[in-house]
């Protein structure tokens, strides 16, 4: 019998379940947006303003911007650590990638609440 | 079977010309790597698609200037393969969330769901993109 101890932070199971999870979130405002636009075609500027303006639209936007950012964030570390074997250029690259997804996700905020 | 193998000319050696024209990626291959891609594309990107979500819900004359920023031709062509990379991603995801809930595991299942990820990509593609035509 294997007896095997689980020790750790878990933090690489954290991460992989999170990118399914809000893979999940984003996949379910996908369809909705695509049923929404399919249906409300043609689509001109008080269309789209009103569709924005709606307080559901905008939590549903903010929970995907959300999503997309963490995935984003685990997803791009992942090919960071796969081919960048230098440790200080990695960790620079990492910080720029924290940064970047950090203000996509404030642009975000920024432009559903204007 | 064992017996082509051991007619095989060893030992191999990887060159130029092994990797372009004998050595071929299986197609589940093509569909993790290009996952990889399209969303490595898809993070550069996100600047641009939200400056255009920003003017589009800025006013009425923003929105028409995104409106005809959308209509020259090198903009199409670049949205179009964003909209393939978003299309392909979330098809390759979802065959990624089947498989590792252990389901289409067995070879010929895996090979077909990799031809369906791949045309599905491009079909999602082809469909949203003529809406943008």
């Amino acid at each position: 019998m294997v007896s095997r101890l689980v020790v750790g932070a878990h933090y690489g199971w954290r991460d992989w379940l999170a990118q399914r999870v809000t893979a999940v979130v984003m996949a379910a405002y996908t369809v909705i947006l695509a049923a929404v636009l399919l249906l409300s075609a043609p689509i001109d500027y008080g269309v789209w303003h009103d569709l924005f303006a709606q307080g559901w639209m905008r939590v549903a936007t903010l929970l995907f911007a959300v999503s997309v950012a963490w995935h984003m964030w685990i997803g791009v570390r992942d090919i960071l650590m796969d081919y960048v074997k230098p440790a200080g250029l990695r960790l620079a690259l990492q910080v720029f990638v924290i940064l970047t997804v950090a203000g996509y996700l404030g642009w975000t905020v920024q432009i559903l609440w204007r | 079977m064992s017996q082509a193998a051991a007619n095989k000319k060893r030992p191999k050696y990887l060159n130029l010309s092994a990797l372009l024209f004998e050595i071929h990626l299986p197609l589940a291959g093509w569909v993790s790597i290009l996952h990889r891609i399209s969303g490595a594309l898809l993070f550069v990107a996100t600047l641009w698609l939200l400056f255009m979500l920003d003017r589009s819900l800025a006013s009425a004359r923003d929105f028409a200037f995104v409106q005809h920023y959308l209509g020259l031709l090198p903009v199409k062509l670049a949205l179009l393969v964003l909209i393939w990379a978003y299309c392909h991603h979330f098809c390759a995801g979802i065959r990624f969330l089947l498989l590792e809930t252990q389901r289409g595991w067995d070879k010929p299942t895996a090979r077909l769901s990799s031809i369906v990820v791949l045309v599905a990509g491009l079909v999602l593609a082809a469909l949203f993109g003529a809406r943008l035509w």
